[in-house]
């Protein structure tokens, strides 16, 4: 059993740490807010509150597996599949440190944009089949939201290819040994950290799922572990942007030598985490309407300036 | 119509009415007391305060009285005027000075009209320092509660106690702030009519005793639109339960039968439904050798019922059921072999009764029709003791001489006091022709009182006054008496020159002829007149008009009960019926002992289930929906208030297959079947209000409904859903105040007491909005028929006394006799006589004396108005079998010294008293 | 454009500072059930009856609690002694329903039912959660010490005539031609 990319080994340490990662996360964040909420958090169930997550594992586990009479059984069981699997597919291209990753493709970059888009597909499922206003209410929402922010998540990333000449995501990381595209590239940084969000739709883009408004957007129907698969989706969705970030414009596994590259990658994706999750605790959520003008009126149009003038200065120098 | 403009509104009046009624039928809220719908206005209160103007430019105004000021065309006056807004919170204010402050103990709270009009005058806080005025209170009987503190001094329990139902034992005493509404001494209220001061009461000085020690809010009962089935008089109710108990019953309103009351038979004579007695369970009794019990489960028992269709079976129906089950058991038997469950006399008498109902040469008065006859004839009935509500109706109807001096002198008619103070005395004629003297009295032109074959004979001498047509007494000629004849015509002109004369007969008189007698008046009244005349024909018990039409004529129960003697019919089902009320007890033992199988369906113990092989329970009144049909024809429903024992089946279901699920089913099976009664089917056709939603029987503000039942599991019962009917156990659904067909609670929003029910109603005293009032079962035919011949001879009585039967208000009617409140004021069976009759037998007020050879006690009463020769006897239920003493010869002073009570609670007009 | 990327980073930016910044400032929270919170002699908690200052039974039946409670989980049922006091002849709580709102309290005219500061009710069968008037009267006048309702009424029970209520004045003679 050899240690390099794309072995088995490589894969199944990957895919095992990306999910428990996840889960985690559930008790993560939930620590987090409460810090910044002036509370304490969970912290009764193990050491910390840790085992929290086994907890409400137990808990979705045990949960009544009920599919409404009313909805199309096929695609409702289907569509929380869908995005679990899209997100896990996208960890194959992101390299977490020499050696460790599962592929190299070469069409990395266009590989995370294709997967986020068959996300689209599991969201606007969940909410058809599920033959509920409010999910499909949800449903469309997010459709229109992630189909927009695809289109200049994916503009915001050119400048970065253009400048490393790659769409290999291992190859991006290893251009930026002399400095990191934050700089160059802060404007698509930006870009891309808002699309990221909107993609994955978590707060203060949870307009899909907007309690207030639409009970539970999208997954209003669901319970148990097929709930708990957008659950976890969705926290899967903000590891894969918080690694993407890391790798994209923060120079990947890249740090001074007295650490393990890993754990600089680690450390990088955590502090995106965390700051998604002060977002949630800070910033509230905006009108549908917002969004979607927010999105094409001025990310857009900024994307493709940033694009132009990315452009212009590789062609100048 | 007028046009006055109320707060810049114009509304379209009626003239002849004051502006608080007409204010009251826009549907304004206008605070009042002293005026009451039914009783006019008299200004009292001065709570109705209204500022109006003389036109357009008149920016002061003045404030006036709405109760005391005409709605004349033109009329410009404010409600929301700032004075007059003031006005009446300062004078509510005056009157609360000495309101003791006991709401929470107080059993009007909830329903209170002072309650209402505080609330919406907006009085909240007493500034006044000095003392409050108290008073002693009164025991008034077992009916109402007296606590003086409460009132306010509106008048109107006096001015409905003694004024409108012509009680004499209530008065305003004393003056100023001191003013006392009570009897003169502690005592029961006398009047039969006395529960309805609860409901005219404004506040809670008279509040109903039996409620009170099982009280619950007026928002915590489960009610229903009900009817009453203490006589046949059909009177509205609206029966409340709480806690699996029948609590109380109060007025509800139709326009054309019982208005705004209701007698206190009816109000307080329903607790029967919560007896400790009652039969819970199907029972099989062995006759043979050492008797003994055993019950029966429910299947088993209707499969017994089944198959007593294929032997030779009769059923007995019962005049006290209602038309669903008479129809059950007559579908059950078979129309041949169904027979009536009421006496034979009355049997004759009802289909009589049902001949002339159908005759287009007379109408079928309403009690509120009965209340607009101007000349009154009753022949041989105790109106007020057979059915109470229409002796109130006619108590009104003698104001008609009121009302017209009124008119005459241009005095509105709601111009209450003034229309008495010119009327005094003066009252329309009215003749009773009674065997006894009846409650009737204060108000009778001419009281008649002599045996009924002399009452024939002067009836017919008064039809063929009348109409030289009607045939006349045969001895009438002998009787060569100037004084009778001037009377006579006196009577008959009376009557020839009203516009709307009234003639009232019935068949608990207990001969046919006076029905006869009566319809030959009628039709002589009718012939002059050439138009129809009002003849109402009273019937005893709640669906007796119901029955007849179902039972064939032959089918009498002296018929039945021959059959069942003489072996040829072995098995007999009686329905909801004590046979020993209605016919001798030697005929019913003999029928009853030879009859092999005998099922009875009943609620409550009699002398027929003690005798009945199979018993089975059913329903009380309250307990299933069921249609009525009353003394006038006019068809009822009567919904389900509460459930009860779930063994207890309507009797109709002991009766019908499986194939009958609903009762509604049954209703229109009947309609279908009997001609008679095919109007059964308007009853139940109204269409939801909206579709598949119920009507809730709960208010919505029922309270502890996840509490009443957690004692005995916390998880709660999901509330029974009734598959019968347009109403839910319930507190969900469209309010009942949406239709008022199903209005049993009226609440209107700041109005939670009965006053509320103007805001149903067309207009003040009108029709009920989208109301049923009920449907007329018998259909007009212009049947060519002529005076009946009567051939009245004197009967030669076995008895030296011509003895004729009286009734009771408490007492006569089967079931409420069973009531704790009303046995209260039951009395043992008396005997009434003349003073001479007594003196000749050496009989003093208060001997007891034997009955013929029977063991039968009754207490002498000498009646200063008894004609020598004649008795009125009351058998107390219980005590006499009427059947048993009908044939008797003597009556003989009984030294008997068994305890037989007293008649402290016989109320007689003519009670001789012994100085 | 500017204008927006102006209040981003003064409005967005400046909220993610000042939230972040709760990070360094100690939490509210406090560890119930090793920490006794204080509770507020108001609040709103389990529910008692109680009793007026001579030691009798303050309820006097007269349902409004029921009528006002929005869950509907209290029941009783009037009853009346023989020294003419209206009591509740049972009076039942089922707390499984109650959601504390103290309308009840509100509602009372007696000051009979009150919240008090126990809220430790939990119990592991549900119908333990349903409190009889054995359970809920307590031997004392709660929160309001001098209230007695029979005092002020104007109903007569036995040890207080007709005019001895709180401003009453003799009962009238009726008969009496003096003003």
């Amino acid at each position: 059993m050899n240690w390099e990319v794309g072995s088995g080994l490589n894969i199944g340490v990957i895919l095992l740490t990306v999910i428990i990662v996840a889960a985690m996360l559930i008790w993560v964040e939930r620590r987090l807010l409460s810090l910044w909420q002036e509370r304490l958090g969970p912290n009764r169930v193990g050491p910390f509150g840790l085992l929290q997550v086994v907890a409400d594992m137990i808990k979705i586990f045990t949960k009544e597996d009920w599919v409404p009479p009313f909805a199309d059984k096929f695609s409702f069981v289907l569509a929380p599949a869908i995005i679990m699997v899209a997100i896990l597919l996208s960890f194959a291209v992101v390299p977490f440190a020499p050696g460790v990753g599962v592929i190299d493709s070469n069409i990395g970059v266009l590989f995370v944009l294709a997967m986020a888009s068959i996300g689209a597909y599991s969201v606007m499922l969940a909410g058809l089949s599920s033959d509920n206003k409010y999910a499909l209410l949800g449903s469309l929402r997010a459709a229109a939201q992630m189909i927009s922010y695809e289109v200049f998540m994916g503009v915001s990333l050119l400048g970065v290819v253009a400048l490393s000449g790659s769409f290999n995501l291992r190859e991006i990381v290893l251009a930026q040994a002399d400095g990191w595209y934050v700089i160059p590239q802060f404007i698509g940084f930006v870009i891309f950290l808002i699309a990221g969000i909107a993609e994955s739709h978590r707060l203060p883009f949870d307009i899909p799922e907007a309690e207030q408004e639409i009970c539970a957007g999208y997954h209003t129907e669901y319970s148990g572990m097929k709930f708990g698969m957008f659950f976890v989706g969705e926290y899967l969705g903000l590891v894969l942007i918080s690694s993407l970030i890391t790798v994209l414009f923060f120079g990947g596994w890249m740090g001074p030598e007295f650490l393990p590259p890993i754990i600089w990658f680690v450390i990088k994706s955590f502090i995106f985490i965390a700051f998604f999750i002060l977002l949630r605790a800070a910033i509230p959520r905006p009108r549908y309407d917002q969004l979607m003008s927010y999105g094409w009126l001025f990310l857009l149009p900024l994307s493709l300036l940033n694009l132009l003038v990315t452009g212009a200065i590789i062609l100048s120098t | 119509m007028a046009k006055i403009v109320i707060d810049g509104v114009t509304y379209e009046v009626n003239p002849s009415n004051n502006l608080l009624q007409e204010s009251l039928s826009q549907g304004l809220d206008l605070p009042y007391f002293c005026w009451h719908p039914c009783m006019g206005s008299v200004g009292a209160c001065r709570q109705c305060a209204v500022k109006q103007y003389r036109d357009e430019n008149d920016e002061n105004g003045m404030i006036v009285m709405a109760c005391m000021t005409p709605a004349t065309d033109g009329a410009i006056i404010s409600i929301e005027d700032v004075q007059a807004k003031k006005m009446r919170e300062q004078v509510i204010e005056s009157l609360m000075i000495s309101h003791p402050h006991d709401c929470p103990v107080c059993e009007e709270g909830g329903e209170c009209h002072l309650q209402d009009m505080t609330q919406m005058s907006g009085h909240n806080y007493r500034r006044y320092d000095k003392k409050k005025v108290t008073h002693r209170n009164q025991y008034l009987g077992p009916f109402i509660n007296h606590e003086m503190n409460r009132c306010i001094t509106c008048y109107r329990c006096v001015r409905y106690y003694d004024d409108y139902a012509g009680g004499t034992d209530l008065s305003a005493q004393a003056s100023h702030h001191h003013v006392y509404f009570g009897r003169q001494d502690d005592g029961v209220l006398e009047n039969e009519f006395s529960g309805n001061l609860i409901e005219v009461c404004p506040t809670g000085v008279f509040t109903d005793k039996a409620f009170s020690k099982r009280y619950s809010r007026k928002w915590d009962l489960q009610v229903a639109p009900s009817v009453c089935t203490g006589c046949a008089a059909g009177c509205n109710t609206s029966p409340g339960e709480r806690y699996g108990e029948l609590r109380r019953i109060v007025n509800r309103y139709n326009s054309e039968v019982n208005g705004y009351f209701l007698c206190d038979r009816g109000r307080f004579g329903f607790d029967f439904v919560n007896s400790e007695n009652r039969i819970t369970a199907a029972f099989r009794r062995n006759r043979n050798g050492s008797e003994w019990i055993e019950e029966v489960d429910t299947g088993d028992a209707r499969a017994a019922v089944a198959n007593l269709k294929k032997t030779s079976v009769l059923g007995i129906g019962s005049p006290r059921a209602s038309n669903e089950s008479n129809f059950a058991l007559r579908s059950l038997v078979g129309q041949e072999n169904f027979f009536a469950g009421y006496s034979d006399l009355e049997h004759e008498s009802m289909q009589l009764i049902n001949n002339l109902m159908t005759n287009d040469t007379f109408h079928n008065p309403s009690i509120r029709e009965i209340e607009q006859a101007d000349a009154i004839l009753i022949l041989g009935e105790d109106v007020t003791n057979v059915a109470p509500r229409i002796a109130l109706a006619l108590r009104q109807s003698v104001r008609g001489r009121a009302r017209e001096l009124a008119a005459a002198n241009q005095i509105p008619q709601w111009q209450d006091a003034a229309v008495r103070e010119l009327a005094q005395r003066e009252l329309s004629p009215m003749t009773v022709m009674t065997p006894y003297a009846t409650r009737l009295e204060d108000v009778t032109t001419h009281s008649i009182v002599d045996s009924i074959s002399g009452l024939i004979a002067m009836a017919q001498s008064i039809a063929n006054e009348i109409s030289n047509e009607a045939p006349s007494s045969s001895e009438a000629n002998s009787d060569s008496n100037k004084e009778a004849r001037d009377l006579i015509s006196q009577i008959a002109n009376e009557l020839s020159e009203a516009k709307r004369p009234l003639i009232i007969a019935g068949s608990t008189a207990g001969d046919p002829k006076t029905l006869k007698v009566a319809a030959n008046i009628a039709r002589a009244l009718s012939a002059n007149r050439s138009k129809p005349t009002d003849l109402c024909l009273l019937s005893p018990e709640v669906n007796s008009v119901g029955l007849s039409l179902m039972v064939n004529s032959e089918n009498s129960l002296g018929k039945a009960l021959a059959l069942l003697s003489s072996g040829e019919v072995k098995n007999v089902v009686v329905l909801e019926n004590d046979l020993y009320r209605r016919a001798s007890t030697a005929s019913v033992d003999a029928a009853l002992q030879t009859a092999e199988s005998v099922v009875v369906a009943g609620h409550l113990p009699t002398p027929t289930t003690a005798r009945a092989t199979l018993v089975l329970p059913s329903t009380a009144f309250s307990e299933h929906e069921a249609t009525y049909v009353n003394f006038e024809g006019r068809a009822q429903l009567s919904y389900q208030v509460h459930r009860c024992h779930s063994d207890v089946l309507p009797s109709w279901r002991w009766f019908m297959g499986p194939d009958i699920a609903h009762v509604d089913d049954l209703i229109s099976l009947c309609a279908s079947e009997i001609t008679e009664l095919r109007v059964l089917s308007e009853l139940i056709s109204g269409a939801d209000i909206i579709p598949g939603i119920k009507v809730p029987r709960q208010s919505h503000r029922y309270s502890g409904r996840t509490a009443m039942k957690a004692n005995i599991n916390v998880h709660e019962p999901k509330q029974p859903v009734d598959e019968e009917s347009k109403m839910s156990f319930s507190m969900e659904g469209v309010p009942s105040t949406k239709d008022s067909n199903i209005l049993a609670s009226s609440w209107a929003p700041s109005w939670n007491s009965n006053q509320s029910i103007s805001k149903f109603q067309e207009e003040v005293n009108g029709e009920l909005k989208q109301g049923h009032v009920g449907s007329q079962v018998f259909e007009k035919l212009s049947a060519q028929q002529s005076y009946f011949e009567i051939t009245n001879s004197p009967q030669g009585s076995p008895c030296d006394l011509t003895i004729s039967f009286a009734q009771q208000i408490f007492g006569s009617d089967e079931l409420s006799a069973k009531t704790a409140t009303i046995v209260e004021r039951m009395t043992p069976s008396y005997i009434g006589l003349s003073l001479e009759d007594a003196d000749s037998r050496g009989l003093k007020q208060g001997n007891t004396v034997r009955l013929g050879e029977s063991s039968a006690i009754a207490i002498v009463t000498i009646r200063s108005k008894q004609k020598t020769g004649t008795a009125a006897l009351y058998c107390a239920p219980g005590e006499i079998n009427p059947f048993d003493v009908a044939e008797i010869k003597t009556i003989c002073k009984s030294d008997t010294k068994q305890a037989v009570g007293d008649l402290d609670c016989l109320q007689l007009s003519d009670h001789w008293e012994d100085d | 454009m500017l204008k927006l990327i102006q209040d981003t980073l003064t409005s967005q930016v400046h909220t993610l500072w000042l939230v972040f910044k709760h990070a360094f400032v100690k939490a509210d929270t406090v560890q119930y059930p090793e920490e006794a919170p204080y509770m507020s002699p108001r609040w709103r908690g389990r529910i008692i009856l109680s009793r007026d200052p001579d030691g009798e039974e303050r309820c006097v039946a007269c349902n409004l609690c029921a009528c006002a409670c929005p869950v509907d989980c209290i029941a009783l049922q009037k009853a009346e002694d023989e020294d003419g006091r209206w009591y509740p002849e049972f009076f039942r709580i089922n707390f499984s329903r109650c959601i504390m709102c103290g309308f009840c309290e509100e509602a009372c005219p007696t000051n009979a039912i009150q919240l008090t500061p126990d809220f430790e009710m939990a119990e592991y069968v549900r119908q333990d959660m349903v409190w009889e008037k054995e359970d809920l009267l307590i031997n004392g006048t709660g929160k309001y010490h001098d209230y007695n309702f029979y005092r002020v009424a104007g109903k007569s029970i036995k040890g207080k005539d007709k005019g001895e209520a709180l401003n009453e004045a003799e009962p009238v003679n009726v008969r009496s031609l003096l003003p």
